[in-house]
């Protein structure tokens, strides 16, 4: 079946993005990552620990990077001059790779988006030769203008980072996946299976989640169940759903032959 | 010499260049990028980026993250 996401100009079997972050160990995180059949894995930029660092294993030693697309995020910056500094070093980091996702946070506390300091980093970005995935609030307005900037996906969150509440706006998401003609992945607040296929039936392009895989009991069946889910909900949408009803007076066996000869 | 780095300030017997700094950090071979003074040194200019007195420099790997 060719039904590939193609991001920047490059295509992906999987449309399920896995994050790196918060698993037991490296040998955890790529089992998960095996188990989600995910083709994009992100991974966070840090300083390095100076004076601790002899045999100390790498993140990038677990992940072929002939088998993952790496993309690098911006996470834990609070401005858009951090979040450009930290991708100028990924690229640097990941010898001149350009696909990359932006994320602007406002507030520790929730971790909701700054979508100002958003907006000016993807503007920089994108002009630097950036291919920008973005992490954004689910406001189609805003949505509108990342991408009229030149980002090469929209992620809006589906509920606040880490929370695993699922899809709380489904309209708004609907609104964004309606008017973008760039790929929209939900990235953020997916917190069980259901809430992925969800996310595709109504139409997203993928799924980004972290927290939802690691933080399950058993993370790598957890990674297995999204595979399949983001699977399922994407046949589910292309296969374009029945139209609901409230009620029916077309029962799916024939009217015709019943042995009764009783009428309500 | 002293340098900042990753925002410690740091104290070295002289070092002429980026590349003498990383295997003083023993970190040869290792996935990392540096930025002096604000700006990317490219692996290939470890060698030739002269450093002094004062300097800072961001020293980053990849780690986990979502």
């Amino acid at each position: 079946m060719q039904d590939q996401l193609v991001i920047a100009g490059k295509a992906y079997n999987s449309r399920l993005l896995v994050g790196t972050g918060k698993y037991r160990d490296f040998e955890q995180t790529a089992q998960a990552l095996d188990a989600s059949g995910c083709d994009i894995v992100t991974v966070a930029i840090r300083r390095v620990n100076l004076g601790q660092n002899a045999g100390e294993p790498n993140l990038l030693d677990f992940l072929p990077q002939n088998r993952y697309t790496l993309l690098p995020n911006t996470a834990g910056c609070y401005s858009a001059e951090d979040a450009i500094r930290t991708l100028r070093l990924a690229r640097e980091l990941l010898d001149d790779h350009r696909l990359v996702k932006l994320e602007v946070l406002g507030d520790s506390g929730n971790l909701f988006p700054n979508v100002k300091e958003t907006l000016k980093a993807a503007e920089v970005l994108v002009a630097e030769g950036f291919d920008v995935m973005v992490y954004t609030s689910d406001d189609p307005i805003i949505a509108r203008e990342l991408e009229q900037i030149g980002c090469c996906a929209i992620m809006p969150l589906a509920s606040l980072i880490g929370s695993g509440m699922g899809i709380l706006n489904p309209w708004n998401l609907k609104l964004i996946i309606e008017q973008s003609s760039v790929p929209v992945l939900v990235d953020a607040g997916v917190g069980t299976a259901s809430d992925a296929a969800i996310a595709m039936e109504l139409g997203c392009d993928g799924v980004l989640m972290n927290t939802a895989i690691a933080a399950a009991g058993n993370p790598v069946l957890m990674a297995h169940a999204m595979k399949l889910a983001v699977e399922a909900g994407r046949a589910a949408y292309c296969a374009e759903r029945m139209p609901k009803r409230f009620y029916s007076a077309v029962p799916s066996s024939p009217s015709e032959g019943v042995i009764s000869s009783r009428k309500p | 010499m002293q340098l900042r780095i990753n925002g410690e300030m740091k104290q070295f017997a002289a070092l002429a260049t980026v590349a003498e700094l990383v295997q003083a950090l023993e970190l040869v071979g290792k996935r990392v990028a540096v930025e002096l003074n604000g700006e990317i040194v490219p692996r290939s200019q470890h060698a030739k980026a002269g450093l002094a007195d004062g300097d800072e420099l961001e020293i980053v790997v990849a780690v986990g993250g979502g």
